[in-house]
């Protein structure tokens, strides 16, 4: 029974960092239409930064989780201001460019931190299991999941109370409208991908302890991405949130009960989800 | 316009004698490598250029139509039946594919092929009683044509040539012929050829059956040229790299997919051996592309050469599609 | 019998009814006008009828056959045709390219995936025909981006009548034209033969007027009132839907 547990715990864990990861995406592709391929090596730089960051420099672990989100979230806003920017409307550069990019950092990291797996340790203070009643649950896992709560809470006050928040959402609707209406289309869109950097950068960290950081982690985490913004929704916050913790769930039983067929299990749903329903769980439907 | 013949007449000339001149085994290896995924890339051009519709999933109908040859020929199959099951295998695969990816456009589309690429590789790997998961399986020999062994370099890079050339002919008649108006039509105003009694789907249901095809071709010279087969070659990376292929080459143009394949696979196997850092390389050269040639290398060279040396008059003319 | 007939047509997007239960007739070779303020649902009903926007009851006929079940392509085949508001062309194509298109969307040639398409004699000739009736001929070879506006909805007239339809809905076909562009297009429709029935919206009243026969007059989803020229002209209530009460 516990062993069913435990995969929940685990399930609701990765859900909650595919959340940090795809929610940046979302927002970037709603407000955007910018399929950006760059964000799991986005996810991958930021924990190779928090890794070197705890290794080399002993930083604190929270310290290196926020600042390797930060650079990251200033490359990010380096590549949508002066890559990205001339690019709008065009899809086949977009993709290119942001491929492009994703292959210079995969082979930089490996070029930096070469190839071997580097595990950083779970921060003091969260390490071990708590006991609640008769179960046993690892104390950094809760925590993420808490972190993820929190971080989508602010997310959503974010867009729903500030005024930031009230441009984004009419950038995604329509964005002709937002510039007739003097909203500076083009700041908002280097700060939303900025932003969905930093916490794609930030997700990173906060994923080492479990992942560990390695070459690939781009390859393995984007297609998740992907999986959980087309299920949800794009653009569409709660979309991100259900979308990864179903695509958590999938992922985690689907691995433990057939790992035979690991990839049905993920993928299948998503594709009958996209054959009923184009537009995702909770996107806008397409004209 | 008789420059453009001369180039293509010259390039026509250099790949005729391509063993002469490459300076060894490897570099006919090279070329072949070249004209395998450039067969590849016309087949996923079709859609991406001439249908609008980007697909991350055809590295598992190319896997497909490689697993099917060598399965088929390892079951004891001659080479012409295996290859027959092969092209049926990927052109119903195929058909499936098109049925649920053609439920959506734009984002849609490519989550949905890149959903369907991942279970094909997954089924590869997983699939161990049909295709010996990460052993991979092997094709022992390749097929004589008219008495001729291909197992050497140079015959097996002549029998690549002529089906690559064969492939051009036939893709440049596609995209010529009313049926190639039609897709291109639905490509940029799918609505306005609704209304004009158009089958919008149909058409993009066509265009997917002839895009397998041709990348079932390219699966089954592949594994003839390696004479091996695992699920590396269907993984997304797969997909991706050859869609980078065609828009760096130049989509919805004909050689756009030659000269893009060409640039990755010389850096992927030439440029490796000179540069450790080579996928950064590559990664450099498609930021460099999207920045000065957005239109990709073939028209944006065009575009280079005639402002050298042409007039505004008659690139304005040319530049008018009948 | 009805070249046009419309009965009890329905539509609504979530709790909004734009089209609420309208009934027309148009009689064959018959010039009629849709007119009425934004957002009355005069291009919903152009959608509805050509088969873009699925209708939630009613029924649309031409020339006795039954279209409501039909999809939009079906109907471009049993002779009707439409222009937009908002020119949908294809602007790096000629001219000739652009009508060639319409002409082939009615042939089966458009299945062939092996014949030269620049090789289809008959097909140019035919183009050619059809952007000579609009004045555009020599224009034939021009890339439809370099053309002018008042060109451009011309050859959106060219491609609806090249598919030789039974009835033609012009949406707005002098919007944003000049004073020129305007009286070339008015000698292009009353050329028209009678063999086509028109349908027209427009905003624009001298135009529009000069052209029509019998008038339609819809206000928020309905047909508020319907006669020929002379009677809508006197008609109070037309004040009354333009200027308010």
């Amino acid at each position: 029974m516990s062993l069913w547990l435990l995969l929940a715990v685990n399930s609701v864990t990765l859900g909650g960092l595919l959340f940090l990861l795809s929610a940046g995406f979302s927002l970037i592709f709603g407000l955007m239409r910018i399929p950006n391929l760059t964000h799991g090596s986005l996810f991958m730089l930021g924990a190779y930064f928090g890794a070197s960051f705890v290794i080399r420099y002993h930083l604190p672990f929270w310290l290196a989780a926020i600042l390797a989100g930060l650079l990251v979230a200033a490359f990010g806003g380096l590549i949508e201001r002066f890559l990205l920017r001339r690019l709008a409307g065009s899809e086949q550069a977009q993709v290119l460019v942001t491929l492009g990019i994703s292959f210079m950092v995969a082979d930089f990291c490996l070029m930096v931190w070469t190839g071997d797996p580097i595990s950083v340790a779970t921060p003091p203070g969260l390490v071990g299991a708590a006991h609640i009643g008769a179960l046993i649950f690892p104390i950094y896992r809760l925590a993420i999941i808490a972190i993820a709560v929190v971080i989508a809470a602010a997310l959503w006050l974010l867009l729903d109370r500030t005024r930031l928040g009230a441009m984004i959402r009419a950038g995604v609707d329509d964005p002709q409208m937002a510039r007739v209406v003097g909203i500076r289309v083009s700041r908002l869109f280097t700060i939303v991908f900025c932003l969905g950097a930093g916490l794609a950068g930030f997700a990173g960290m906060m994923g080492a302890p479990i992942l560990s950081v390695y070459p690939g982690l781009d390859a393995d985490m984007l297609p998740l991405a992907l999986v959980v913004v087309i299920l949800g929704g794009a653009g569409s916050l709660p979309g991100s949130l259900v979308g990864s913790f179903i695509i958590g769930f999938l992922y985690n039983f689907g691995q433990a009960l057939l790992p035979e067929l690991a990839y049905f299990v993920l993928f299948l749903p998503m594709v009958l989800v996209l054959v009923l329903r184009p537009q995702g769980l909770f996107g806008r439907p397409v004209t | 316009m008789s420059g453009k013949r001369v180039a293509l007449a010259l390039a026509l000339l250099a790949l005729l004698t391509a063993p002469f001149w490459v300076g060894g085994v490897y570099y006919v290896n090279i070329v072949s490598q070249i004209l395998i995924y450039a067969v590849f890339a016309m087949g996923v051009n079709i859609l991406l250029g001439y249908a609008g519709l980007v697909s991350l999933g055809h590295a598992g109908l190319f896997g497909i139509a490689a697993y099917a040859t060598a399965i088929a020929l390892s079951a004891g199959l001659p080479h012409s039946a295996a290859i027959l099951v092969a092209l049926i295998a990927t052109v119903a695969g195929t058909a499936v594919f098109a049925v649920l990816a053609l439920r959506a456009t734009g984002i849609g589309f490519i989550m949905i092929t890149l959903a369907l690429g991942q279970i094909i590789w997954g089924l590869a790997y997983r699939w161990i009683s049909l295709t010996r998961g990460d052993n991979g399986v092997n094709v022992v020999a390749r097929p004589e044509i008219l008495g001729l062994s291909l197992a050497s370099a140079e015959a097996f890079y002549y029998a690549t040539l002529a089906v690559f050339l064969l492939a051009v002919a036939v893709c440049a008649i596609f995209v010529a012929s009313p049926f190639g108006a039609s897709l291109k039509g639905v490509r940029d105003q799918p609505r306005r050829m609704n209304a004009l009694g158009y089958h919008v789907w149909g058409i993009r249901f066509c265009a997917c059956l002839f895009s397998g095809l041709l990348t079932g071709i390219a699966g089954i010279l592949f594994v003839y040229y390696t004479q091996f087969i695992s699920p590396q070659s269907l993984s997304l990376t797969s997909s991706a790299e050859v869609v980078l292929m065609v828009i760096s080459g130049g989509s919805g143009t004909l050689l756009g997919p030659l000269a893009g394949a060409a640039l990755v696979v010389v850096i992927k196997n030439v440029a490796s051996a000179y540069i450790e850092r080579w996928n950064m390389l590559l990664g450099a050269i498609f930021v460099a592309i999207v920045i000065f040639m957005p239109e990709g290398l073939v028209p944006g060279t065009t575009r280079l050469v005639r402002r050298l040396f042409k007039g505004r008059a008659a690139r304005a003319a040319e530049d008018a599609r009948p | 019998m009805t070249a046009l007939a419309i009965a009890k047509l329905e539509k609504s997007f979530g709790g909004l009814r734009v089209t609420r239960g309208i009934d027309l007739a148009v009689a064959p070779g018959e010039r009629r006008l849709i007119i009425g303020p934004n957002g009355a649902g005069k291009t919903t009903l152009f959608n509805l009828i050509a088969g873009e926007l699925r209708a939630d009851g009613g029924s649309v006929a031409l020339f006795g056959q039954e279209l409501t079940r039909l999809p939009s392509r079906r109907r471009a085949h049993l002779g009707l045709s439409r222009t937009y508001q908002i020119i949908t062309l294809f602007p790096r194509d000629t001219l000739l390219r652009n009508v060639m298109l319409s002409l082939l969307g009615l042939s089966g040639l458009r299945w062939n995936p092996l014949r030269r398409l620049e090789g289809q004699r008959h097909l140019m000739a035919a183009a050619e025909q059809a952007l000579g009736r609009v004045g555009l001929a020599h224009l034939a070879l021009r890339p439809l981006s370099e053309t002018s506006y008042g060109e451009r909805r011309r050859v959106e007239i060219a491609m609806a009548l090249a598919q030789n339809p039974k009835v033609l809905l012009l949406d707005e076909p002098f919007a944003g034209l000049s004073v020129d562009e305007r009286r070339d297009v008015r000698k292009l429709l009353a050329g028209i033969p009678r063999d086509v029935t028109i349908v027209m919206i427009e905003h624009d009243m001298d135009v529009a007027l000069d052209f029509a026969e019998r008038i339609t007059v819809m206000h928020f989803g309905e047909i508020v009132v319907e006669g020929t020229r002379a009677e809508i002209v006197a008609d109070p209530r037309i004040k009354e839907i333009y200027f308010g009460e």
